[in-house]
């Protein structure tokens, strides 16, 4: 056993609003330098629909994520000559997506409103590009051009996720009774098993031992930007003004400190959280190898009980900190994903074990009369579950999402959700058909305890910010590789260093 | 006299420079030691300048290479015409591959607006350099014959005198024009390289990537009980 820390977020996706203070106060933080501009950290998309960058699911485009091959782990970027591949295509990068999968940033030409002279038509702002400087006919794409499905039969219509629905599943994008949206924000996973680490050819990326972070070093970062076409989720973004990759960086000047990452901290919505997760970093690669149906289960099995005392004991033999033991203790991401198992990994086929991890949403029953009048649904005629596969949300589209398209955990994680609400009700209320005997046997058949049940409740309604975020802080005093005296060279300069220059000319 | 300046005392300068200069620039400012990409904002135009170019030149340098390191073999190869021909087929085509990759890249720097946005006074000099480099290499093969022969025994012979610090500018002062701005250019394509994105051209690390494991971890502080810093699969 090879016992590791490792930070994770959750998203409890019901109550995401889809207001994007996360991503504006991701962006105020750490991406309004040049070249920066376009990159989100933090994004919230509309489910279904492209996303950003557009398609960024299509990994028969991207190569992004790893494939099993002849029983061993492979990037899907290697496909063919191997690790070979990435040297020869070292001066082209054939599967990069350029600015234009995202979106050419602009600001507008506000001087105008102020300068123009007089006429006989009101001046406008005219858009302006970041990049050259000059005019833009028009905006033809932003960060989240598909909002609330804006223009859905051209944007989500071709959501990667609508793959195995039937026709009339997929009338949710054209037919108002039967719509349904969600958000569904996203940053840097911070995977076990990371593809941007392992297709870097100089070696720039790492995941930090102590957090699990993943990082880009700049000073050895070299352009190549295989990082961003390896990493599924595309969450690397080349900064195209001076030529290094970025990331989400967790904020870990934040979480080292105890402080809640900027984006979560800001959740108007409070619909994230923050804990400690233990895994055993020996059965990476067999648990990334696990089969797609199988999947979600091992990443529950590659996490490691916190309350365990041999797992205790190891963790204290391997020099993890008291506070770090205690904080794994009170995860909420340890009882999200494993104890409760309601909340589930984004896209875990592309098998880079993510550890993100999100409460997919309840939605709307779908019924406009009942069954006799043509309907679908016939609520005279129902018991507690009945409903899951009524909901306007399609459990296939969920799985396709969180599930590496196994129906079989989103049903879970939904059938779970609802018992914890119907007990709830039955507490505060009383009013649940069948009574307390059919709550309680409701619970027994879901595998939930009542206790259980309460403190999902807790967690997702009344916690405070003490039992959302559980970061421990880090003893950065304790280590050993950064000079004292260096240690506040970087301050004011949000992490990149000072700026540089090529010896002459270029500002970097 | 100018002969004794251009190929006996700025050589040393020169190569002085460029040593100097990379091993500066590395350890003091290694966050600058690679080219800017520009893939990013324009694939399209890359694709047939980028390739062509960096595969084309590079087999030509490593041929220049060979000739400089055992100029024997080159010569012994020459030996037998149809032997020779096929070399300097080779090169030449080479030398073409080179020649279209570069006008390309040129055409795409000079017409692209993204591109251009991004392009320093350097980046217009090393395209420059490289030009004139390409150029007068062709124009060496096409005019005088058998460059490859008499590469291996006019200019190596200067060049081992240049390295061997008793520059002996007899080799070289009788060339053509052309050759000897080919010779001079490529002193200043070397000098060039710590100064500009041509830093990219001494590349230290891809390669290991061969043979490192995956997945890479960095510890702030050694572990009590392991010392092992990768998660050892590849």
């Amino acid at each position: 056993m090879d016992i590791r820390a490792q930070l994770s977020m959750n998203f409890h996706m019901d109550k995401c609003i889809g207001c994007h203070t996360c991503s504006v106060s991701c962006k105020n933080v750490w991406t309004t330098r040049r070249g920066a501009e376009y990159m989100w950290w933090n994004n919230v998309e509309t489910k279904p629909g492209c996303g950003y960058p557009l398609t960024w699911e299509d990994q028969e485009r991207y190569r992004g994520g790893w494939e099993v091959s002849g029983g061993s782990l492979r990037l899907k970027l290697l496909k063919g000559p191997g690790k070979i591949r990435t040297l020869a295509n070292i001066f082209f990068q054939p599967n990069l997506p350029t600015i234009d999968d995202y979106y050419e940033p602009f600001t507008f030409d506000y001087q105008n409103l102020f300068n123009a002279p007089a006429g006989d038509d009101q001046p406008v702002a005219r858009p302006k590009s970041l990049i050259t400087g000059e005019f833009m006919e028009k905006i033809v794409l932003g960060p989240n051009w598909d909002d609330d499905m804006g223009g859905s039969p051209l944007y989500a219509s071709n959501d990667p996720n609508l793959k195995g629905l039937s026709e009339s599943q997929k009338e949710l994008l054209t037919k108002f009774h039967k719509l349904f949206f969600f958000y569904l924000p996203r940053i840097c996973n911070h995977c076990l098993n990371p593809a941007c680490v392992a297709s870097c050819p100089s070696g720039a990326i790492y995941k930090r031992g102590e957090d699990g972070i993943v990082l880009i070093d700049q000073d050895t970062c070299r352009a190549w930007r295989f990082c961003v076409s390896a990493c599924p989720y595309k969450k690397p973004y080349y900064n195209w003004a001076n030529g290094k990759s970025e990331k989400c960086i967790f904020c870990y000047p934040r979480t080292e400190t105890g402080q809640a990452n900027a984006c979560a901290h800001a959740c108007t919505g409070r619909i994230r959280s923050v804990g400690v997760l233990f895994y055993d970093a020996d059965r990476i690669e067999e648990i990334a190898k696990t089969p797609d149906e199988r999947l979600v289960e091992a990443m529950r099995e590659i996490l490691l009980d916190p309350c365990d005392p041999k797992v205790v004991e190891e963790a204290k033999r391997v020099g993890i900190d008291e506070n770090w033991i205690k904080a794994a203790q009170n995860s909420p991401s340890y009882n999200l994903f494993k104890k409760w198992r309601i909340a589930l990994p984004n896209h875990p086929e592309f098998r880079t074990l993510p550890m993100n991890f999100y409460i997919p949403p309840m939605s709307p029953i779908l019924h406009n009369a009942k069954a006799d009048a043509g309907g679908t649904f016939d609520p005279e005629n129902m018991d507690f579950f009945h409903q899951i596969d009524k909901m306007r949300v399609p459990v296939r589209f969920l799985a396709n999402l969180f599930g590496a398209g196994n129906e079989q955990v989103v049903i879970e994680s939904l059938k779970r959700q609802m018992a914890a609400r119907l007990y709830r009700r039955q507490q505060r209320f009383g009013d649940v058909a069948g009574g307390n005997s059919a709550v309680s046997q409701m619970l027994n058949s879901v595998g939930l305890t009542p206790n259980d049940c309460d403190e999902i409740y807790r967690l997702v309604s009344l916690a405070t910010f003490q039992e959302r975020f559980v970061i421990p802080e880090t003893h950065r005093e304790a280590q050993s590789t950064v000079d004292p005296r260096l240690m506040y060279e970087k301050r004011g300069t949000v992490g990149f260093g000072n700026k540089k220059k090529e010896l002459i000319g270029r500002q970097w | 006299m100018i002969n004794t300046m251009l190929f006996g005392a700025a050589p040393y300068v020169l190569l002085t420079l460029a040593i100097a200069g990379i091993i500066y620039r590395y350890t003091m400012s290694k966050y600058t030691w690679s080219s800017q990409s520009s893939q990013f904002l324009e694939n399209r135009t890359l694709f047939f300048g980028s390739f062509p170019w960096h595969y084309g030149i590079m087999l030509i340098l490593t041929g220049h290479i060979i000739g400089l390191i055992i100029p024997s073999v080159i010569l012994g190869w020459n030996s037998a015409p149809a032997r020779l021909y096929l070399l300097e087929l080779t090169g030449l085509s080479l030398g073409f591959l080179a020649l279209f990759g570069l006008l390309t890249l040129i055409y795409r720097r000079l017409t692209n607006v993204r591109v251009k946005a991004l392009t320093s006074g350097w980046d217009v000099l090393v395209l420059l350099i490289l030009l004139i480099q390409v150029v007068t290499g062709l124009g060496n093969a096409i005019l005088y014959r058998w460059g490859s022969n008499w590469y291996a025994g006019a200019a190596v012979p200067w060049m081992w005198s240049v390295l061997s610090f008793q520059p002996n500018v007899d080799f070289v002062s009788n060339l053509p024009v052309v050759t000897k701005v080919h010779i001079f250019n490529a002193m200043l394509f070397f000098a060039l390289i710590p100064f500009s994105r041509l830093a990219h051209f001494v590349v230290i690390n891809p390669y290991k990537y061969l043979w490192r494991p995956y997945q890479v971890v960095r510890w702030y502080r050694p572990r009590t009980a392991r010392t092992e810093h990768l998660v050892q699969y590849k």
